[in-house]
């Protein structure tokens, strides 16, 4: 029973970084770029949560539209300031830039909310779901965030399929060139996957936060680089890849916290991606990359 | 004729260059030591000359593989970690077995490089296949791993020679009189302080002759090709994965030597986020940044300003993160964004086009 229970909260854990790879894959897929502070805007997201519910009283539905608002305009004013200028420039500067606006927005939570670590009380009000006489307990933020993925994935999937936009993002992912040419707002598409991107990590944040709940200026960076992890894992710039990818990487290091040791879960995690990485450079779904000479 | 001038021409400026920047580091020890002789320094600032000295070498090796290699590496901290720990097991183990401190440091600190190295080529083989971006993270998951193992490994020393474990100090097993050496997340007590700043000194003038010496060496200008075209130097036959590799593997041995100034600077040593995490690895990357990337003199004198500000101005230390940040952002767009590129061609480079 007890390896079912890892399981499923293996699987909620890889969830939430489903959601987080979802952002990272969907914007390097389209501006080629790694969006170092993805993690960081996850932090935001939780620290408004945190906010609008502790301190100002508000519902967590009012929590996290406030999140997902702020988390979006966050997002879009990232890629206009710091990215957009860097749109040609060499991708170690691009890296940099990056890393640059992550540290930014860690300092920036460091000097309004303090160090302190605050306690972060669950969004989720569902009851825990008891099955097989009670052995096996399913907590309701277990429910809520494995459901939300699921949810969101398939909205994306839509999105991209169905739409205009989801269609120009596909064209701009494939050639930024020849899509612009072809009449599609080249910049306005890159920011319109920022803003998806973030609004996600904005829930992606009061999920984690409900899952784990302390919040500190920290709290969004070890979960993003493991959800980047996770993108590459599963392939980067690929949707289904960042699923596949999320829910693998959150079942290895539950389970590996549970059976080998809590404090080599992120090592394992790692040496996972190395291995991964020798074996098929691009991902699990990756697309082999042809290079233009 | 005139072509054997321009050669001689060229030779002589490299040459000045590194001069100059010999000189500066000599100069800055010489300075340095007098008015620490003529009791000048506070405490406070002699506490700084070996983390200085640190920084320096870390800052040099950083820029060996970003600079001249051209790959981003964010777990530089983790080569620095390697270096710092097998340095210390040496030295902690073999006190009385070397009893003079110049000759069992003078080890540490091959031991340290040594190891340093050895983690760059595990690192190196498979990870040097990968490019650009997937490089970045790699070596931050590198860098992650060797902080996480360390934590759990636990070594002790007694009469039958080294014990080692991963559960805790009580499975090493060891005799009576067994010393436990490295103890899981409680790192390592009890280095002897050997660093100083003219050993510190010293090993940033080997460091500066290592790596000057091998960018204006045939194969440092391989290194420097494949940086600049990867495909071009692979279609004239430079083999890519063994430059990449030296350059690399150099670097992390240059962090190793660093490391071992660290730990043999600090009575206990434990790693922490802080210290060998990813946060140190940004940390190097802003000095190399802001001194130049590519530019080593640069990234030197970047190490020291960064690393006095914050002491200087204690009220900035609040802040001191916030506006690494902004440096880094303002530098690459600066540096890189097209429109000031083309502003700053056309109203500060008039002369010269």
């Amino acid at each position: 029973m007890s390896f079912i229970s890892y399981f499923i909260n293996g699987l909620s854990l890889g969830s939430v970084y489903a959601i987080i790879a979802l952002g990272y894959t969907m914007v390097y897929g389209i501006a080629k770029m790694l969006n170092f502070a993805h993690g960081d805007v996850i932090m935001i997201g939780g620290y408004v949560v945190f906010t609008v519910v502790s301190t100002m009283g508000l519902g967590p539905v009012a929590g996290i539209l406030l999140a997902v608002i702020l988390c979006t305009v966050l997002g879009v004013v990232i890629e206009g300031v710091a990215y957009r200028p860097l749109r040609m420039a060499s991708p170690l500067a691009v890296l940099i830039t990056a890393i640059g606006v992550s540290y930014l927005l860690q300092n920036i939570a460091l000097l309004v909310f303090g160090s302190n670590p605050k306690s972060f009380t669950s969004v989720v009000t569902i009851p825990a779901l008891k099955l097989s006489q009670g052995k096996l307990t399913i907590s309701g933020e277990t429910i809520v965030t494995i459901v939300s993925c699921v949810i969101i994935m398939i909205g994306l999937t839509m999105f991209i399929k169905k739409t205009r936009a989801g269609q120009a993002m596909l064209a701009v992912s494939e050639d930024k060139g020849a899509a612009q040419l072809m009449g599609i707002n080249v910049d306005g598409t890159i920011a319109l996957t920022f803003a998806i991107g973030s609004a996600l990590a904005a829930v992606a944040g009061a999920l984690l936060c409900s899952a784990y709940p302390t919040l500190t200026p920290y709290t969004g960076s070890m979960p993003g680089i493991k959800a980047f992890v996770a993108a590459v894992f599963g392939g980067i710039g690929s949707i289904p890849g960042a699923l596949i990818g999320g829910l693998l990487l959150g079942v290895i290091e539950n389970l590996s916290k549970a059976y080998i040791s809590s404090q080599l879960s992120d090592a394992i995690v790692f040496a996972v991606l190395i291995v991964v990485l020798l074996v098929k450079p691009t991902g699990i779904l990756g697309k082999k990359i042809n290079e233009k000479v | 004729m005139e072509k054997s001038m321009k050669m001689k021409f060229c030779l002589n400026k490299t040459l000045k260059s590194n001069m100059i920047t010999f000189g500066l580091v000599i100069a800055a020890f010489i300075i340095v030591q007098l008015l620490v002789n003529a009791g000048q320094v506070s405490s406070l600032m002699k506490g700084l000359l070996v983390p200085i000295c640190i920084y320096t070498i870390m800052a040099i090796s950083l820029n060996l593989t970003v600079g001249i290699l051209g790959e981003l590496s964010l777990g530089h901290a983790g080569f620095m970690c390697m270096g710092a720990f097998s340095s210390s097991l040496f030295s902690i183990s073999m006190l009385e077995a070397i009893p003079n401190p110049g000759i069992r440091f003078f080890f540490a600190i091959l031991i340290g490089a040594f190891f340093a190295a050895l983690a760059g080529i595990v690192v190196g083989i498979p990870v040097l296949r990968l490019r650009g971006d997937y490089l970045a993270i790699v070596t931050l998951a590198f860098g992650e791993i060797i902080k996480n193992v360390m934590n759990v490994i636990y070594i002790g020393k007694d009469a039958d020679g080294l014990h080692f474990s991963t559960k805790n100090a009580m499975a090493l097993n060891m005799a009576e009189e067994g010393k436990v050496i490295i103890n899981g997340a409680q790192g390592i007590t009890g280095t002897p302080k050997n660093s100083t700043f003219a050993i510190g000194v010293i090993l940033i003038l080997i460091t500066l002759v290592i790596v000057l010496n091998l960018i204006n060496s045939r194969s440092g200008r391989a290194i420097m090709s494949v940086r600049d075209n990867r495909i071009a130097a692979e279609s004239i036959g430079i083999n890519i994965t063994k430059y990449k590799l030296m350059a690399f593997t150099i670097s992390a041995s240059l962090a190793g030597v660093a490391g071992v100034l660290y730990s043999h600077n600090l009575s206990a040593l434990t790693a922490t986020q802080k210290n060998f995490g990813y946060n140190q690895s940004i940390m190097i990357l802003v000095f190399v940044v802001l001194g130049g990337i590519g530019n080593i003199r640069g990234s030197m004198i970047a190490a020291v300003i960064l690393t006095l500000l914050p002491e200087l101005l204690r009220g900035l230390n609040t802040y001191r993160m916030l506006i690494y940040a902004i440096i880094l952002i303002v530098m690459m767009i600066f540096n890189w964004s097209p429109k000031l590129i083309d502003f700053r061609k056309r109203y500060f480079h008039k002369n010269r086009a």
